[in-house]
């Protein structure tokens, strides 16, 4: 059993939980994930490091409660614990191989989109500590949305905020931002990008015009999270990769996005169907022809 | 006690073919007390058992049986617990036919000796009666790590526990069991009442299990035997990666690997209507491949409501499931399309799978297994329709272990090196077996590794 020692609202739906798990807090770096089972009839899901804690033993998850797992998830409390927490699975960031001085060599820019910031954030923490700081654009639909925005500014070089409405930051989207910092002649090494898929889809094709090798991290179905089931396949240079081990981190210039989005759709009728049995309980009547089953 | 044909096996009891293919329940009953004492008179006690011989884990078969013989279930559970931790499990998924069964005597002639339903029996009897065996009576002062919590791993701690050491098992899933969790499904091997008691009795011996870790990312190897204080450490984490073809739409939305399907229904249980964790399931299902897992897979979609065909690229002869998997999924409506295999997968606009692509395979001349290779029979391509695919072409071992370990050697497969006799790797004090060494294999013969690799625990420990 795995105990949350915080739990903090971050955002409309969004949650941020500190929980005790020395063991992975002792082995974590940037770019690893987990998977987490909230209770004995939990499903397994895949969710990324924000933050982790060594001394205290602890970890950091943010989750947005958008599915039937993450919905259910709002309902503990601290005090309360996760059945289950494997990790860190998959592999750290390529750039927890080079010294800090290779890393001073390199300008790097990070790109979050909504909740892909919590797994940034994780990154952008770690070349801090290297004292390596990187920059990094944050995007969301909206202000609100926008989490973390003192604690990234902390880690950060210089943040960029981008909304789509406008509400703060670049007006427009992170590709927006992004096209923007280079047009304003700001040159960039590497991108690391990390949120849904269709944005570091656009993302990738912006960077391989303007020629920065970008890397993004796939968040892709899974059941176990150590490369038995094969459900996290994904084509990358026209290769089967797992993203559990082969990943999450990939050349985004290589990765088949299109693929990738619609084996994400895999179960999306089930799923819904058990985010109804959940809400509706017993008077749930069917009519909505998703549970004619 | 009624009459015994000594030529024939007493038969045992089966859920109906009809009724079973659209439940979970286990297919095969087990013999009542009266069938077990009957079947037992057939054993000639031989002076040079050859049964014994044929069991990787060499339970000393003819005693326990004459204790079946006379109604002694104790006597006859002491007798198999010195060889075997998991004899419910054994006695329902071992291959008998080509083990203990396969040289028993009495088969010269007519059947062979019910060995494995006879185990199962005792096993069974005994867990109603609240036996369990027995734990050490001195404790070592010496701390073993078992990585993973399967046959292999399970056994070499059971072991290990009886000469008294201090044995941890890590597990990276969320419970323990390893195959008879994830792999074989309920109606083979029921969970709750077969392998959670039997992982109980494992734990009875003293023996703790760490779940949710995942040795080569939660702590390497090397941090077990230097922080925490482990003196040797068991490797039996299994061969858990799925094979695909890498045919022609093979990522398309409706193929799965035999691992995912089962992991699904077996370990998530989504094969139950209240699940959480969600399954497909197909109106027209194709498995390809013909082993064991092909038929667990197979079986479990038609039990979830699909019609099942297997395609199989040899003949029926070749099949390297077990006879009996192979007649219970016949019996129960699976479509058999052997000498075929698959080109492409075909999708609709959606990406969604429509079908699948194959051609006809004549038998040609043996190849190195000695089985005779399949040869393409040209113009022969033809489709199958259907809305779900597994492919079911065999694992191999996960990397992990040995690409965050120092100085352990593998294979080109990701095979663990390790010695015949007792399962030492390249490392010192390090031990492996299993499907981790030798690749997919069976149930037992993980079993008669993680002993064999106690017995060589035990010996470098006593040093």
């Amino acid at each position: 059993m795995f105990e949350i020692v915080v739990k903090k609202t971050l955002g409309p739906k969004i949650t941020l939980y500190e929980v005790k798990a020395p063991f992975i807090a002792k082995s974590a770096l940037p770019g690893q994930f987990l998977i987490v089972r909230i209770d004995e009839e939990g499903e397994r899901i895949p969710l990324t490091i924000c933050d982790y804690d060594k001394e205290k033993g602890t970890i950091t998850l943010v989750v947005q409660a958008v599915g039937a797992e993450s919905t259910r998830m709002e309902s503990l409390q601290e005090g309360d614990c996760f059945a289950d927490v494997v990790g860190p699975l998959g592999r750290p960031s390529e750039l927890t191989e080079l010294s800090p001085e290779e890393l001073k060599q390199k300008k790097l820019l990070f790109v979050a989109g909504g909740l892909g910031t919590a797994p940034v954030y994780a990154q952008l923490k770690w070349l801090h500590e290297q004292g390596c700081p990187a920059d990094c654009i944050q995007g969301a639909r909206t202000k609100d949305l926008l989490i973390m925005i003192d604690e990234m500014e902390e880690v950060t070089d210089t943040l960029y905020l981008a909304t789509d409405d406008g509400s703060v930051g670049i007006h427009g989207n992170v590709t927006v931002a992004l096209q923007q910092l280079h047009d304003e002649g700001k040159h960039y090494d590497l991108v690391i990008v990390i949120g849904p898929m269709i944005m570091m889809k656009f993302v990738c094709e912006l960077t391989k015009k303007l020629g920065i090798p970008s890397i993004a991290s796939m968040n892709t179905i899974m059941v176990d999270g150590t490369g038995m089931c094969g459900a996290c396949r994904l084509l990358v240079d026209g290769e089967v990769k797992f993203a559990c081990v082969d990943g999450p981190e990939f050349n985004g210039h290589l990765i088949d996005f299109d693929q990738a989005m619609q084996r994400a759709k895999l179960y999306k009728d089930q799923e819904t169907r058990i985010l109804l049995r959940d809400q509706e309980k017993e008077t749930h009547h069917g009519g909505c022809g998703l549970c004619s089953e | 006690m009624g009459q015994v044909d000594m030529m024939k096996k007493v038969p045992v009891s089966e859920q109906p073919a009809a009724e079973r293919a659209h439940n979970f329940q286990e297919v095969c009953l087990g013999y009542t007390r009266e069938e077990a004492m009957d079947e037992a008179t057939r054993c000639l006690n031989c002076k040079n058992p050859r049964c014994v011989s044929g069991c990787p884990v060499s339970i000393d078969i003819p005693s326990f049986i004459m204790q079946v013989k006379e109604g002694n279930v104790q006597e006859a559970y002491d007798i198999i617990s010195l060889s075997s931790s998991l004899p419910a499990v054994c006695g329902r998924v071992c291959p008998q036919e080509t083990q203990c069964e396969g040289v028993c005597v009495r088969g010269i002639k007519g059947e062979p000796v019910s060995i494995g339903k006879l185990e199962r029996f005792v096993a069974d009897t005994a867990r109603e009666m609240g036996i369990v065996p027995k734990g050490a009576d001195e404790k070592k002062n010496k701390k073993v790590a078992v990585i993973g919590a399967g046959p292999a791993g399970l056994t070499c701690a059971g072991d290990l526990a009886k000469k008294g050491y201090a044995v941890t098992i890590f597990e990276a899933l969320h419970k323990p069991g390893g195959v008879l969790m994830y792999g074989i499904p309920e109606f083979r091997l029921p969970k709750e009442a077969v392998v959670e008691k039997e992982i109980e009795n494992v734990k009875a011996l003293g023996v703790e299990i760490i779940t949710d870790f995942v040795v080569g990312r939660t702590a390497t190897i090397d941090s077990l035997m230097e922080d925490e204080g482990f003196d040797a450490v068991f490797i039996g984490s299994g061969a858990g990666l799925p094979k695909f073809m890498g045919i022609p739409g093979e990522q398309a939305l409706g193929v799965f690997s035999a691992n995912e399907y089962l992991t699904r229904s077996n370990l998530m249980g989504a094969f139950k209507e209240d699940s959480r964790t969600p399954i497909m399931v197909g109106k027209k299902t194709v498995v390809v491949g013909g082993g064991n897992v092909a038929m667990d897979a197979a079986r479990t979609a038609l039990r979830l409501g699909s019609e099942v065909t297997i395609v199989y690229r040899r003949s029926e002869e070749e099949l390297p499931a077990r006879v009996e998997e192979v007649h219970h999924a016949k019996e129960e409506g699976i479509i058999f399309n052997l000498l075929t295999n698959p080109v492409e997968i075909t999708t609709n606009e959606e990406g969604w799978v429509n079908g699948i692509d194959c051609i006809r395979m004549e038998l040609g001349e043996p190849d190195a297994s000695g089985r005779r290779r399949p040869v393409e029979i040209p113009d022969s391509r033809f489709h199958i329709e259907c809305d779900t695919v597994i492919m079911s072409l065999g694992t191999s071992p996960n990397p992990l272990i040995h690409t965050t370990t120092d100085h352990l050697d593998a294979d080109k497969h990701g095979c663990i090196i390790a010695t015949e006799d007792v399962g030492l790797t390249s490392r010192e004090g390090v031990y492996a077996g299993g499907d981790a060494v030798t690749g997919a294999a069976t149930v037992i013969l993980a079993m008669g590794a993680g002993k064999a690799a106690a017995a060589g625990i035990d010996a470098y420990l006593s040093k």
